[in-house]
């Protein structure tokens, strides 16, 4: 099971507003590679792993994504916080008003909503933990484009952050799938 | 409104708490790294403390903490409403 404990994992702080940048973070609240996908995709993953290292690996890895997942969500909560329709309108979320009003959604940038087909599961760990060594390098560039796209200071060291993590990420699934191999082949399958 | 030290006491409480995470990460996949587990055991010990201090000035992090009456966990702030 898991317990809430509030506080984020890294700081999260705007500095002033950029509304164009709260439309542009969806791509990492519900896009394909965003930290939900990524959290849906290893804590599901996880029951057929076949080894303790790759079993602890994705719970703590899917269970780190939430908490990215949470860093996004407060970016974007401050960005739009007590903005109006207007303003809304006018940096291109008037579609995400009309519906949601300054309520978050899991969608993307575009305002497409989250599918659980963005992730797969194939019961193959090995075919699986490519997918998520793809999936790390997917958020990182990812990341590297939404830095590129604003000046705001406070949002540029969270995402330089959050950026910094999938690196780490990869490199642990990269160990664990080396793990994995060993495994495999000690096991003899014939 | 929150107080500036409280602030102050939780980007520490942030600090330790992803060193210890990042370890973990690692000791996952590299579970025999002594010097790696010894440096998690010592910052867990560090964290508690911190958190305990905390919840002692600030009230309940978690559902499972200790709290005086009325029940302070729900209080105001929540994380997505601190300047950090």
């Amino acid at each position: 099971m898991w317990y809430y404990e509030k506080k984020l994992q890294y700081p999260a702080n705007v500095s002033g507003p950029d509304l164009a940048m709260a439309k542009y973070l969806y791509a990492q609240y519900g896009g394909p590679d965003s930290e939900l996908s990524a959290a849906v995709r290893y804590l599901t993953q996880r029951y057929t792993m076949p080894i303790p290292q790759a079993k602890a690996t994705l719970t703590d890895i899917g269970t780190e994504e939430l908490a990215h997942w949470e860093i996004i969500g407060t970016l974007i909560y401050k960005l739009t916080d007590g903005v109006s329709p207007e303003q809304m309108r006018a940096a291109g979320l008037g579609d995400h008003f009309a519906q949601h009003d300054n309520a978050l959604y899991p969608h993307d940038a575009a305002g497409v909503p989250w599918t659980a087909a963005y992730i797969q599961a194939t019961g193959d760990p090995i075919a699986d933990l490519h997918e998520d060594l793809a999936a790390e390098q997917k958020a990182r560039v990812t990341y590297e484009h939404l830095i590129s796209m604003t000046n705001n200071a406070g949002v540029i060291e969270t995402l330089s952050f959050l950026r910094e993590r999938e690196i780490v990420h990869f490199q642990r699934f990269g160990e664990t799938l080396m793990l994995v191999k060993d495994y495999m082949n000690r096991k003899h399958i014939f | 409104m929150y107080k500036p030290e409280m602030v102050k006491l939780l980007r520490e409480i942030q600090a330790v708490d992803f060193a210890i995470y990042e370890l973990a990460l690692f000791l996952n996949t590299h579970p025999n790294d002594r010097k790696a587990l010894e440096d998690h055991n010592t910052l867990v010990t560090r964290s508690r403390q911190l958190k305990a201090q905390y919840e002692d000035r600030f009230g309940p992090l978690r559902l499972d903490s200790i709290s005086k009456y009325p029940y302070q966990y729900i209080n105001d702030p929540w994380p997505w409403e601190i300047e950090y």
